[in-house]
Order: structure tokens, then C-alpha cells, then sequence
């Protein structure tokens, strides 16, 4: 039965191949033939969000309502196979939780050879149920949110081959596979990104996110060889134990150990934007925001995340990069957050505060705590993606406009958009019984017992747990509270979002106030049903952690999380303080600290940086190396060698005169010079 | 002979040429009817090589379908046709690219009658080059092949159209004379110490040549093929070539000719020469190297598409020639594949630059700018072609790139990390130029009405995006017929070679040094 798992990536394939069609045989030829309309009219494009001359006949044409229902439906349908799938394993008992089924030899050579071919256990378990959840939701939202663009088939071929990427990314059964779909939700990203391409910043964006991943993928890339000429394979079912073995018998050391996990690290902090590599992400908000939501937030960016834990039995045989993945994690949680203090771009700050919540999922991974890891990663895609279709739906209320400065007191024009988006406020500023709280805090436990982890790493996670509610209240307070803010024309025109967009709001909802009860730790009376679920993968890996020093005391843990909650409601308070008890007072504040003000406001210059000594010298380089190197040396000796042989340079300039005789004799001396050399030679 | 009672090869070989002899009885005026002509026998070799292909046994080393004829006795020069599973995919390359190229010359105006002539007169240079078995059989190919092309370039071209011609013609001849100077040596070797005088090239695999005289026969023949390739240093005529050649000859040029350079690696230069293959590896790899980098850097500052791609190719054969020279099977089936695959992809992309060439009259990245919007479907297949070429894992570039790297690793980490590098630079400058060509706004008036893709030109890049689809998805079909031959190779020449360690610790140059021209090991 379980055999039925190849649909889960296939039905969203089907969609590809559906729209694919409509979008080439039908919405192709319509546009082009609207393009000419316009242009005999003279008409200059409107802008690039597509909206105006809604009442062409190319925004009536049936394909759109067959686009509108195939494009969800696969994945849908894609949810419910998962969802069967899943409950057929969770039967099982927990140590035969894992299914694999080979569908075809794909790369084979000498002694490599990889399978195209799925692996299901409770951790793809839990990735699928998300990416198909997750992902039906936000392909419902879209047929609201994209109805106005002339490009919505093409919209949702990229949105369902998102969609069967990664799924294969997920359900792949060995490193390879998983890169195929690594790559394949890069390309998806970068399309995506780019989907309004005669934006230039769109489409700069989209090269921007394709070419950082380059760079990590890199890494990956060169992890997966040494992996493979260290164990022997890169089939999972393979690795893990073979690596075992060899870890035992002395023939894996920890220095090679801690080269591979490092390397496929640098691909983890491409694809899920970690320092350094994370720059990529912020600018991807160019794309539609349903994308933010699906792909920069709930899924795509998560897959490091999924990576590290997938080889946790690697990770757990180098303290080494355990200790670098929890710096960079926890540095980046901080930093990034940071960041998003001074950003007034709604999606911008809700950008900054993925990558640092990525960076908590790292810590998590870093000190050991894989399961806490994952856990935060399903309860921010719960409550990141409801924040970003909230933004969605305020950005369509508001004909565009983003800015939080010019919003205020959305609240009333808006009411089911801000209930929601205030209920994932407060999980993603760890409010008790939200979801947000249980994953935090589970995070931020370990990283303080955790025999990988240290009081350094809880504090860099508690201050960043400060600074995402003081931010994150900032941009609810700014953009619903208070006196509205909009130009009289803006007020007119602002509404609540259709149902097919509110509906997804609301059950994504229910899922970031509720989503956190599966993993309710036992000192609250919980059983964490997540981390058993979750066990049999990571106890192989379990075996190589080392007993942990001392013993902490239930208190402390108690005592932890309060005080975790105190610092959260610390930041609120500040929030609050700032934007609407004394909306003048970040103004002085700003003013009082230019410089430091200024650096946070323009990213830490991050990216003037990297274009400064990578970009530019790169660029440089090159140039030189065309007109200097290859043009004036290697072809000016090739240029003089010629001139001497063919006695000289003035021949040559003579053939070139355009008679056709001359050609003719050109020819006729070439043949007979190949000829006398045939014979003679 | 062949299994089937007649000679498959043979015919494969000389039909295009009996096809040309066809095509100059048809008075010049019936265009149209020449060029149908052309077609169909292009398309009627490929039809007989999926025959052949289809009676191809992949579980054998040994070459198929062989014909062997005495031809010149006095000299001992036979007619010696056959295949392996490494000529196999170039032969069918080359089969493949030739419909495509003649149906994409359908819009050539000048003289179309002596062009189609050239086309199919290569066709048979191409195939007798990746089928000959004899040394100067071969180099009867090698060198025939090159006269269609001089005109092909050098009437058919650009503004610059004669000195791009001299150029490939002289830097190819200067290459052939060391060959040719090669060969004949070998041939009166082989004589001294078996004292029979042949070209046979299965003969003089069996030969046991003396160190000194390896290495030069050896730097002759990769001079030979390392100009063709182009290899890093040697690349400068491509760039020049490609930009005035018409789009098919820069098709076939890129698809096949470049091939031949490395095919004559494969066939030629190790298996002859395997002590001196095995010892020049880090020459051979840091050039392939430094091919992969500095073309793409290059690639990166262009403003003519023509020679961004140009350059491209001087990457990805850095990339074959890294994979080939790994003497592992992962790199030289890697190998292999990305000869196709780079057959595919680069062909694929000088189509796409002739489709935009022929609207427009210009190649530069400047003039244009916003095509997505104007020419959706030319949009879709450039995007797969552009990935293809920067290697998506499910496109070809991916599975050619990856074994090769593969290989590379298990050979030499350090060449494997900065050849790897290349696989970034790759994004950069092939989706830096996709940008600045289709995306963006319509800036230029004469690009706000370019009619899309029509018909024909559909017909064309079709079949390459089904093979570059079907190399990605399920590199099996290929890779599966190409193990035996393969491995004979590699086998054959760790047999008669060692490795360098035991001459100890010396420095790679006083190594070699001390094996070829210390001591007395110039005679047997």
C-alpha cells in the first residue's frame, strides 16, 4: 500500500505538465496577441504588478478557471496521498517506520551508482505533511492573490514544480537525489523570484538567490564526493551504518568526518541563508509574496535544516562542526533580527526574521537537539507563512504598498487579516500555548543543557528571542494600531481580502496556535509525542553523544522559561513603549545614535561589501584577463607567427575586399596548399 | 564486414558524400529542391545509425561492425572502419546535429547550393574521422574534414569571415604537420621492431614504445588535439571562428569538430602513449583547470553572445578533458557524456543566437534586452538551454559534470575544488546574459515586434531539448553502452604504464626529467 507514495511527487508534476500545456497553448498566445492590442494602441505598459485592464477577455478565458483548479487540487491531492501515507507507517511499529521504494537506476559508473528512488520515515514523514499542507494552502491563497496577472499559468507551473521539487528534495533516498531537488527548488526560486521579470530588481533578485546557492551548492557538491570515496555510497539506508562501522573501526576519522559535514554545511547556509550566504534571501521578496511564504519561508529555506538532521549521525562524529553550526546558527538568529529592527518594508522585516529563525533552527542542530530543530521548523512554517499571506493580503488591500510608516490602524479595515496575523505575532514572539513558544523553547533549553551546547549559545538565543518580539511587535503596532496613516486614495480603496484568501489565513491560524501541543515538553504535564515520533532517526545517532556532564534540576528549566517569557514580554513592553505610547521617541533615538542607526538600517553594508571584494574584482579580473591576456598576448603572438608564415600582413588585409574573386583565388591557393601537402607530406 | 551483409559503416561514411555528388547535379536555381535533398540524406545517415545503434552490443569491447580492406599494400595502409562504445555517441552526435543544422540552414540565401555540398562533404570527413581505424585513414579524414569547413567560414561568414578562417586553418594544419610528423614515426617504428609496415592502429596499440620517444610522439599528438579542443592555451582562433561562421558551421563546429580533439585523446594519444599520458596528467589537468576558469571568467565580459558562448566552450571542454585525463571510469564516462552533452547544449545555443542573429542582424548582449515579453516560446527553450548548459541536475550538463567531477576528486582533490568553481562561474555569466537579453523591459523600438519561433525552427531545437532532457533524466541509455569500452581503456593503459611513485620524492619536473631524458632510455 505504502507503494502509493511515488504519487505524493508525482501529482504535483501532473499539475506542471497541465499548466504547462494551458500556459503554452493558450495564456502564450493570448498575451502576445493582447501585447500587439497594445501596442497598436499605443498603450505603455501598466505597471508590473499586472494590475488595470482587468476587463480584457484574456482575464475571462476558461484556461484561467482550469489553472485555478488544477494548480491547488494536485497538491491537494498530493496532501492526501502523504497524509495516507503517513498514517499507514505511523502503524508500524517504531523501529520499521521506514519505507523505500526504487523506481529506477538513475546515474550509474563503476562502482557509483544512485537510484531514483524514495525513502520514507517519520523525519520525510513530517517534511511531506508540511510541504503538501503548507503548500496547498498558499496555492489556494494564490488563486486570489494572482488573479489580476496576465501570467497565472505560468505562476502556477513554477508553484507545482516548486512543489514536486521539493518533495523529491525531501523523499529522496540518498545525497544525490537530495541535491537534484536542492537544485531543482533553487531554479524554482529563481523563477519565481524573477516572475515579474521585466522588474530589473526582480530579475536581479532571481540571479542573486540562484548564484549564492551556487556557491553553497559548491560545498555540497565537494561534501557529497569526499563522502563518497570516504564511505562508499550516498544512499541513506547505506551511509549511516557503513559510517558507523567505520567510525568505530578507526577508518573514518573525526578530521574527515568534520571536512564532509562542514562542506555540506556551506551548502546548508546557501539554501537556508546563513552567514555569509544569507543575502540572497532578503532581496528574493522581489517575488510574489505567496512565494515568500511558500518557498522563502515555510519550505525551500528549511532544507538545510532538513539536511543536517538527515545526517545526523555525520554531525554527531564532529564536535567541531557541531560547535560551527551552532555559532553561525545562533549569531545569525541574533544578527539577523537585529536587522530587522530598522527595516520598514513589511516583507523586508519579515525576511530578516526568517533568516533569523533559520538561525535557531541551526542552534537547535548545532548543540545536538535535531528533533527541537525540526519542531521549529514545522511550527515556523506554520506561523512565517501566515505572516507573510497576512503581508500578502495588507500588500493587496493597499494596491501594493508595503511601507509600514504609512499604514496604521488596519484593524478595522481589516479584520480577519489582523486577527490572524497578531495570533502569529504572538507565537513568533514565544507567547505560553503558542505554538512558537513550545518550539523556542525547547530550542533554547537544550542550547543551555545540551552536552553540545553551552550558556553562550541559550544567551545569543534569548537576547535574538528579545529583539523578534520587540520587532515584530513594532510592525503590528505600527502597521494596525493607532490613527491610519494612508493617502485619502489608498483609504478608499482598502479592503478585506476574499474568502479564498482569508480561509487559508484562518486555518494556518489554528495551526500556529495549536500546533505546538504535539511537542509539549514533559515538564508542563506533555509527553512530547513529537520527539518520540521523531526517535528512530536520530537514535543511531544518539549513540555517539557523549553523557551529558551534570544533571539540571527541574527548577532551572522552569526557571528558564520564564524567564524566557519575561524577556518576550520585555520586548513587547519596549514595542510598545516606542510605537504607542511615544511614537516620537525612535525618531530621537535614531537621531542620537546616526552612525550606529545608519549601519543597521543599511544591513551592516553587507552587500556593498561582498560587491567590493568579491563582485567587482572579480568583474575587474576578467576584463583584464580578455584584453590583456587573450587578446594582445596569446593572439598577438598567434597573429605574428601568421604574418610571418603567410609572408605578410598586407595579403591578408587585401583579401578582405569584399570582391568575390579574390575569394575564389583565396580558396583555390588554400586547397592547393592542402593538396601539395597531402602529397608531400 | 558488417553482420547484416553489407558494409553499415561504409555506407554511413560515403552516403552524404554520394548525397553531394547528388545535390551539384541539381541545376543551382532549385533551391528549395537542394535543400530537401540535403535533408532528407542527412536524415536518412541518421536513420541508418539508429540501425546500427540498435544492433550495437554495449556487453563487448571489442570494435563492431569492422571492415578491413588492404588498400595501398606497399605501405601497408589498409581500409579499417569499426566502433567501440566510445565512437558510438559521437558517431550518433554527429548523425543527430547534421538534420538539425541543414534544417536550420533552410534561411542560407547565398550560393545555397555549394553550401549544402560543404555540409554534407563534412558530414562524411566528421564520421570517417570517429570511424577510421587506420592511422592514415584517419588522417585522410582529419584533414578532409577541414577544407568544408575553411569555406564554410570563409564564405558563408561574418565581416571578419577571411581572417577567422585563416586563423582556424592555420592553427588546425599546425597541429596536423606535428600529427602527421607522429604517425610517421610510429609507422617506421613499428616497422623496426615488428618489421611489418602498417598503419593498423590496433597493432600499434600492442606496441612497447621507449619513454623518450612516447613523450615527443606524445606532445605532437596533444598539440594536434589540443588545438582542436581548444585547450587553454590554444583557444584564441575559437572565439574568432564561431563569431564569423554561419550559425550551422558554429553548431557543427562547437557540436562535432571540437570532438574530435578529444576523441582523439580517447583514441589516439592514451592508449598509444600510456606512460607519457599517465605522467603529463598534471600538465594536462592544470591546463583543463585553468580552461574551466579563465573561460568562464572571459565568457563572463562579453558583449557578443556568439563569443560568450565561444568562451563557454573552452570551459566545458576544460571540464572533458579534466574528466578524461582523471583515468578513472567516472571520468571518462563523465567524459563522454559531456562531449554530448556539450554537442547538445552549446549546438543548442548557437541555434538560439542564430534564431535572434537572423531577426536581428546583430549579436550583441546591448541591442537587445525584454524578448521574454515579445518572444515567449524562443523564452522557454533558451531557459532550458541555458540550464542545460549550467547544468541542472535533470538536463545532461548535470550528469556529464557530475561523474567527471566525480572522477576528478578520486584522481586529485585540489584540481576537483577548482574545477568545481567553474560549475559557479557557469551560473554567472550564462544567466548574467539570459538577463540582459530576455528579462528587463523592451528598450530598443527595432525588438518590440521580433516575430516569435515559427515552425521550422521549432522542428529543430525540439529534438535537442528531448535529448538534453533524456540525458538528464535517465543517462542509462548512454552510459550502459560505453562500460566495456571504457574499461578496456583504462585497463589497457594502467597495464602499461606505472605510476611515477617510484621515483620517489622528487618534484614533479625532475621526475619527469629523471624517467625520459636522464639515463639511457632513448632505445629498446
Amino acid at each position: 500500500m505504502l507503494r502509493i507514495l511515488w504519487l505524493v511527487p508525482a501529482l504535483p508534476l501532473l499539475g506542471v505538465i497541465i499548466n504547462g500545456i494551458l500556459a503554452l497553448f493558450f495564456e502564450r498566445p493570448l498575451l502576445l496577441r493582447k501585447y500587439y492590442e497594445d501596442l497598436e494602441k499605443g498603450v505603455h505598459e501598466e505597471d508590473s504588478h499586472g494590475h488595470g485592464a482587468e476587463d480584457h477577455p484574456l482575464f475571462h478565458h476558461w484556461y484561467r478557471q482550469l489553472v485555478s483548479i488544477t494548480g491547488p487540487s494536485v497538491v491537494g491531492a498530493a496532501f492526501f496521498v502523504a497524509l495516507v501515507c503517513v498514517l499507514i507507517l505511523v502503524k508500524r511499529p517504531p523501529h520499521e517506520r521506514v519505507f523505500q521504494l526504487d523506481l529506477f537506476t538513475w546515474i550509474q559508473s563503476g562502482e557509483f551508482r544512485t537510484a531514483f528512488s524514495l525513502y520514507l520515515d517519520p523525519l520525510s514523514s513530517v517534511m511531506i505533511l508540511v510541504v503538501t499542507g503548507v503548500g496547498f494552502l498558499i496555492h489556494v491563497y494564490s488563486v486570489g492573490y494572482m488573479a489580476h496577472e496576465k501570467g497565472y499559468a505560468r505562476y502556477f507551473v513554477y508553484l507545482n514544480l516548486f512543489t514536486f521539487a521539493m518533495l523529491v528534495l525531501v523523499l529522496a533516498s540518498n545525497y544525490l537525489l537530495l541535491f537534484v531537488g536542492w537544485e531543482a527548488v533553487g531554479l524554482c526560486s529563481y523563477l519565481l523570484i524573477g516572475y515579474w521579470y521585466e522588474k530589473k530588481s526582480a530579475s536581479d533578485a532571481g540571479k542573486k538567490a540562484f548564484i549564492v546557492n551556487r556557491v553553497g551548492d559548491f560545498g555540497f557538491a565537494l561534501g557529497m564526493f569526499l563522502l563518497f570515496w570516504t564511505v562508499g555510497s550516498l544512499n541513506f539506508s547505506e551511509v549511516f551504518p557503513k559510517a558507523l562501522e567505520m567510525w568505530e573501526a578507526g577508518t573514518l576519522t573525526p578530521a574527515v568526518a568534520t571536512a564532509i559535514t562542514l562542506l555540506l554545511f556551506v551548502g546548508a547556509t546557501g539554501k537556508s541563508a546563513q552567514i555569509p550566504l544569507y543575502v540572497w534571501l532578503p532581496d528574493a521578496m522581489e517575488g510574489p509574496t505567496p512565494v515568500s511564504a511558500l518557498i522563502h519561508a515555510a519550505t525551500m529555506v528549511t532544507a538545510g535544516v532538513y539536511m543536517v538532521a538527515r545526517s545526523n549521525v555525520l554531525y554527531l562524529m564532529s564536535p567541531t562542526t557541531l560547535t560551527v553550526v551552532a555559532v553561525i546558527g545562533g549569531a545569525t538568529a541574533l544578527f539577523a533580527a537585529t536587522i530587522g529592527v530598522a527595516q520598514n518594508d513589511m516583507k523586508r522585516v519579515l525576511a530578516y526574521s526568517t533568516v533569523s529563525q533559520l538561525g535557531y533552527m541551526f542552534l537547535a542542530c548545532g548543540v545536538g537537539a535535531f528533533t527541537a530543530g525540526i519542531f521549529h521548523l514545522m511550527t515556523h512554517a506554520f506561523f512565517k507563512a501566515l505572516l507573510f499571506l497576512g503581508s500578502g493580503s495588507v500588500m493587496h488591500a493597499l494596491a501594493g504598498e508595503l511601507d509600514i510608516r504609512k499604514m496604521g490602524g488596519l484593524k478595522k479595515y481589516m479584520p480577519v487579516t489582523f486577527w490572524t496575523f497578531f495570533l502569529a505575532t504572538l507565537a513568533i514572539s514565544g507567547i505560553p500555548g503558542f505554538s512558537g513558544f513550545f518550539s523556542k523553547d525547547e530550542i533554547l533549553w537544550r542550547a543551555f543543557s545540551s552536552p553540545f551546547g553551552g550558556k553562550v549559545f541559550w544567551l545569543l538565543g534569548t537576547v535574538a528571542a528579545f529583539v523578534t518580539a520587540f520587532y515584530m511587535f513594532r510592525m503590528v503596532f505600527l502597521a494596525f494600531f493607532g490613527e491610519t496613516r494612508l493617502s485619502p486614495e489608498l483609504k478608499e480603496h482598502v479592503h478585506e481580502s476574499p474568502k479564498v484568501m482569508t480561509v487559508p489565513l484562518m486555518i494556518l491560524a489554528v495551526l500556529s496556535v495549536v500546533g505546538g501541543f504535539v511537542g509539549i515538553p514533559p515538564i508542563l504535564g506533555g509527553s512530547n509525542r513529537f520527539e518520540h515520533f521523531l526517535e528512530p532517526v536520530f537514535e543511531k545517532g544518539a549513540e555517539l553523544v557523549p553523557a551529558a556532564p551534570h544533571h539540571f534540576s527541574h527548577s532551572l528549566e522552569l526557571g528558564l522559561m520564564v524567564l524566557a517569557v519575561l524577556v518576550a514580554a520585555a520586548g513587547i513592553y519596549l514595542a510598545y513603549h516606542f510605537y504607542m505610547k511615544k511614537p516620537e521617541l525612535p525618531g530621537k533615538v535614531a537621531e542620537k545614535y546616526p552612525v550606529l542607526y545608519d549601519v543597521v538600517a543599511n544591513k551592516y553594508y553587507v552587500d556593498e561589501i561582498y560587491h567590493a571584494i568579491v563582485v567587482y574584482p572579480v568583474y575587474r579580473f576578467s576584463v583584464f584577463l580578455w584584453e590583456v591576456f587573450d587578446v594582445l598576448v596569446v593572439d598577438g603572438i598567434v597573429n605574428g607567427v601568421g604574418r610571418v608564415l603567410l609572408g605578410t600582413g598586407q595579403a591578408v588585409r587585401r583579401l578582405q575586399t569584399g570582391v568575390v574573386h579574390t575569394y575564389a583565388v583565396s580558396l583555390l591557393i588554400g586547397a592547393v596548399i592542402l593538396v601539395g601537402y597531402l602529397i608531400f607530406g | 564486414m558488417s553482420i547484416f551483409g553489407y558494409p553499415v559503416l561504409s555506407v554511413l561514411v560515403f552516403l552524404p558524400l554520394l548525397g553531394a555528388l547528388f545535390v551539384l547535379l541539381i541545376p543551382k536555381r532549385e533551391e528549395k529542391f537542394i535543400k530537401d535533398s540535403t535533408f532528407i540524406v542527412t536524415l536518412a545517415v541518421f536513420g541508418l545509425s539508429l540501425y546500427m545503434f540498435s544492433r550495437f552490443d554495449g556487453g563487448t569491447a571489442a570494435f563492431q561492425f569492422v571492415e578491413k580492406r588492404s588498400w595501398i599494400p606497399e605501405y601497408g595502409v589498409q581500409y579499417f572502419l569499426g566502433i567501440d562504445g566510445i565512437s558510438l555517441w559521437l558517431v550518433l552526435l554527429t548523425t543527430f546535429i547534421m538534420p538539425v543544422t541543414i534544417l536550420s540552414s533552410y534561411s542560407v540565401k547565398k550560393h545555397v547550393k555549394e553550401y549544402m555540398v560543404f555540409m554534407l562533404i563534412l558530414e562524411t570527413g566528421m564520421l570517417g574521422v570517429f570511424l577510421a581505424l587506420d592511422l592514415f585513414l584517419f588522417y585522410i579524414f582529419w584533414e578532409l574534414m577541414l577544407i568544408p569547413m575553411y569555406f564554410l567560414i570563409g564564405v558563408w561568414g561574418g565581416e571578419r569571415r577571411i581572417y577567422a578562417a585563416i586563423k582556424f586553418f592555420l592553427y588546425t594544419m599546425a597541429g596536423s604537420v606535428l600529427m602527421l610528423v607522429a604517425i610517421l614515426a610510429l609507422y617506421f617504428y613499428n616497422h623496426r621492431v615488428t618489421g611489418v609496415y602498417t598503419f593498423d592502429l590496433l597493432e600499434m596499440y600492442k606496441l612497447n614504445i621507449p619513454l623518450k620517444l612516447q613523450m615527443y610522439m606524445f606532445i605532437a599528438f596533444f598539440l594536434a588535439f589540443a588545438f582542436k579542443v581548444p585547450m587553454f592555451p590554444f583557444h584564441t582562433w575559437l572565439p574568432d571562428a564561431h563569431v564569423e561562421a554561419p550559425t550551422a558551421g558554429s553548431v557543427i563546429l562547437a557540436g562535432v569538430l571540437l570532438k574530435m580533439g578529444t576523441y582523439g585523446f580517447l583514441r589516439f594519444a592514451m592508449p598509444l602513449f600510456p606512460q607519457a599520458t599517465v605522467d603529463m596528467i598534471p600538465v594536462v589537468a592544470t591546463l583543463a583547470v585553468i580552461g574551466i576558469i579563465y573561460g568562464a571568467l572571459v565568457a563572463m565580459v562579453q558583449k557578443d553572445v556568439k563569443k560568450l558562448v565561444a568562451y563557454s566552450s573552452v570551459s566545458h571542454l576544460g571540464f572533458v578533458m579534466l574528466g578524461l585525463f582523471a583515468l578513472n571510469i567516472q571520468g571518462i564516462e563523465g567524459g563522454i557524456i559531456q562531449m554530448v552533452n556539450h554537442g547538445l547544449s552549446t549546438g543548442a545555443l548557437f541555434l538560439i543566437v542564430g534564431i535572434i542573429y537572423e531577426r536581428r542582424h546583430t549579436r550583441l548582449i546591448e541591442e537587445f534586452g525584454g524578448l521574454s515579453k515579445v518572444m515567449p516560446l524562443f523564452a522557454t527553450f533558451f531557459m532550458v538551454v541555458t540550464l542545460s548548459s549550467i547544468g541542472l541536475p535533470g538536463l545532461n550538463g548535470f550528469v556529464g559534470e557530475f561523474l567527471i567531477l566525480l572522477g576528478a576528486f578520486k584522481a586529485n582533490k585540489v584540481f576537483a575544488i577548482f574545477a568545481a568553481s567553474g560549475v559557479i562561474l557557469a551560473a554567472v555569466y550564462m544567466l548574467w546574459m539570459f538577463q540582459r537579453v530576455m528579462f528587463g523591459k523592451v528598450t530598443k523600438e527595432e525588438n518590440r515586434r521580433l516575430p516569435d519561433m515559427n515552425l521550422r525552427e521549432i522542428c529543430y531545437m525540439l529534438p535537442m531539448i528531448v535529448f538534453i532532457v533524456w540525458i538528464g533524466v535517465y543517462p542509462q541509455t548512454f552510459l550502459r553502452k560505453m562500460d566495456a569500452s571504457v574499461t578496456k581503456l583504462i585497463t589497457h593503459i594502467e597495464s602499461k604504464s606505472q605510476l611515477a611513485g617510484d621515483l620517489g620524492d622528487l618534484p614533479y619536473h625532475e621526475r619527469l626529467y629523471a624517467r625520459y631524458f636522464a639515463g639511457d632510455n632513448g632505445d629498446e
